[in-house]
């Protein structure tokens, strides 16, 4: 009897157990040895020193690069961010307007998402390539003299945004299903009321969809922090170091230079860095997200799947 | 809703438009994939290759041993996603259908791993790979997929809130054992989840770069995408056999992709609830 009341109690832990285990080995374990390196000044071969804080004090007072590198990478977050998003939603504006074959698009619009990575950098590489590249013949056919886009500095980071943008597929989708999920009743309602396409985007759809937006507007943050794959392959950060982005200069102090004590504290400036961001977004959504409940049950949300 | 004729042109024109800049780089690709070197760097550009050259695709496969870079593409692409099939199947369930002590700190903890960029942990990981004798094997890219991740676990859970309470109750009072119930009555269930997680995991990880990048040494042991990245930097000119590779990697996501798109569009929906 005694067994079987332990078993009862034990089994739930039975099912988590994996991401248990995982989450001990792969992530808080790696964790807090990573916060532990960025104090000691750490060689991939030889014994690692303590040092302290000089690590983080060498960034700030020292380490030109570093104060570059997150300028470059807020810069790119404060163009790529909103400039995605705005395109996402305009896509998905696109995509639910009752018209035939707009399915075959949506999948059109998602396909570069599904390809990301190594082949979209082969990809707009070809592209943009300031000798051969067809963007700038096609510039050239309406009388544009196109930049050479990875070999100027000024230009390369406007490169790294247009081949990132390519990806905007998954964040169009999520704006997609949260429109489609708004009744038709509310618009047909407006229709009455003689309200233009324009005044019920802003009047309706809009202000219904703020938790979404909030949603991918945090998660872009985050993810263009971490952007490296596509600068690697894309510009290798150059040139003139116009697109060192912080995740790289991050890989490249732990990778190439081997500084892991070093490389461990730019990683974990950066994850400060996220957090201070996102905790400021969820601080002033409380004055640009609107929750259904607070809108006295205006919207009712479509049934079915939650 | 009825919509005018000018304002449904207006529409189809958008979305003509924005179709060109998505699909048109594939287009002009796959047609440069069957030119010769001279043609692709020719000026101005041509759409259409003078002569198809069909031999292109297979020189450009065996100018490295891709047909090695395949094989470990495929055995991580399917040893991850049977791995995250499992074991976030099994951890969802745990986290939806029972209440246990320590389950809402859990789960916040779970939801908050998804904020912790991969810079922080990658250095450590590959320490500990390291200190296992994994370094340039596939076992870094495989094993921890087999732990669940956090996003995954979310999705299923989220699938799995929504069925009803007492399902469960008449298998229970039959005697099955919660393990029955998961595998039998739940795992069939879940199917729409689960090609879900499947497909997305599937496609990120045969397009991961980083992971093999920093995991893989010897040629032997690439991935597709680490191979076809080797055709950045030295071989820079050879344009040809390197958008022959693109392509060839490319397609089955894509169809991947379009046969699973129902899946992914209503897993999207079920997720932001």
């Amino acid at each position: 009897m005694k067994q079987k009341r332990f078993l009862k109690t034990a089994t739930p832990y039975f099912f988590v157990l994996p991401w248990i285990i995982g989450f001990l080995v792969f992530t808080i374990g790696p964790l807090i040895f990573s916060l532990i390196m960025s104090f000691f000044d750490w060689p991939l071969i030889g014994s690692p020193e303590f040092v302290g804080f000089g690590n983080y004090i060498e960034m700030f007072t020292k380490d030109e690069q570093f104060k570059k590198s997150l300028v470059i990478s807020l810069k790119y977050a404060a163009i790529f961010v909103p400039l995605n998003m705005i395109i996402a939603l305009f896509l998905a504006m696109l995509i639910t307007q009752p018209v035939k074959g707009v399915r075959v698009f949506r999948t059109i619009y998602y396909i570069p998402t599904v390809i990301s990575g190594v082949a979209v950098s082969i990809l707009w590489g070809w592209i943009l390539n300031g000798d051969y590249g067809v963007l700038n013949y096609l510039l050239s056919l309406i009388g544009i003299d196109g930049p050479k886009w990875l070999v100027d500095p000024a230009w390369a980071i406007v490169a790294v945004i247009i081949a990132s943008a390519f990806g905007v597929g998954s964040m169009m989708l999520i704006f997609y299903t949260d429109i489609k999920n708004i009744p038709i009743d509310v618009y047909e309602a407006a229709n009455l009321d003689g309200a233009t396409p324009a005044r019920q985007f802003f009047s309706i759809t809009l202000p219904i969809i703020t938790p979404t937006i909030l949603f991918n507007l945090i998660t872009s943050i985050i993810s263009s922090f971490q952007q490296v794959t596509l600068v690697m392959l894309l510009t290798g950060g150059g040139p003139l170091k116009s697109t060192y982005f912080y995740g790289l200069m991050t890989y490249n102090n732990a990778f190439k230079h081997h500084k892991l004590g070093y490389a461990s504290a730019n990683a974990w400036v950066m994850f400060i860095i996220i957090l201070i961001l996102t905790a400021l977004v969820f601080k002033s959504s409380s004055a640009w997200v609107f929750y259904e409940t607070e809108a006295g049950g205006a919207k009712q949300k479509k049934g079915g799947k939650k | 809703m009825k919509m005018s004729k000018t304002s449904k042109v207006i529409i189809y024109i958008l979305l003509g438009i924005m179709a060109v800049y998505f699909l048109s780089p594939f287009v002009y690709m796959f047609f440069t994939a069957f030119k010769t070197e001279a043609e692709a760097i020719a000026y101005p550009p041509k759409l259409f290759p003078a002569k198809w050259l069909f031999e292109n695709f297979a020189n450009a496969w065996n100018s490295q041993p891709f047909g090695t870079y395949l094989v470990n593409s495929l055995l991580v692409t399917i040893g991850t996603t049977v791995g995250q099939v499992i074991s976030c199947s099994l951890v969802a369930y745990g986290f939806a259908r029972f209440n246990f002590k320590g389950k809402n700190v859990m789960f916040m903890i779970l939801l908050s791993t998804m904020m912790i960029p991969w810079d922080v942990t990658m250095i450590p990981q590959y320490m500990e790979f390291q200190m296992f004798g994994w370094i340039n094997t596939l076992k870094p890219l495989i094993v921890p997929a087999w732990f669940g991740s956090a996003y995954y676990i979310f999705l299923m859970r989220q699938f799995l809130m929504g069925v009803p309470k007492d399902f469960e109750e008449a298998a229970r009072i039959d005697g099955a054992n919660a393990f029955q119930i998961y595998w039998k009555i739940f795992m069939p269930i879940l199917k729409p989840s689960l090609i879900l997680v499947g497909v997305l995991n599937m496609i990120s990880v045969w397009n991961d770069y980083l992971g093999p990048l920093i995991f893989l040494q010897d040629r032997s042991k690439y991935t597709l995408a680490l191979g076809l990245a080797q055709f950045k930097g030295v071989h820079e000119t050879q344009i040809i056999p390197m958008l022959c590779v693109t392509i060839i990697m490319i397609v089955p996501p894509i169809i991947i992709f379009i046969i699973a798109q129902k899946y992914i569009v209503e897993g999207t929906s079920g997720s932001i609830k």
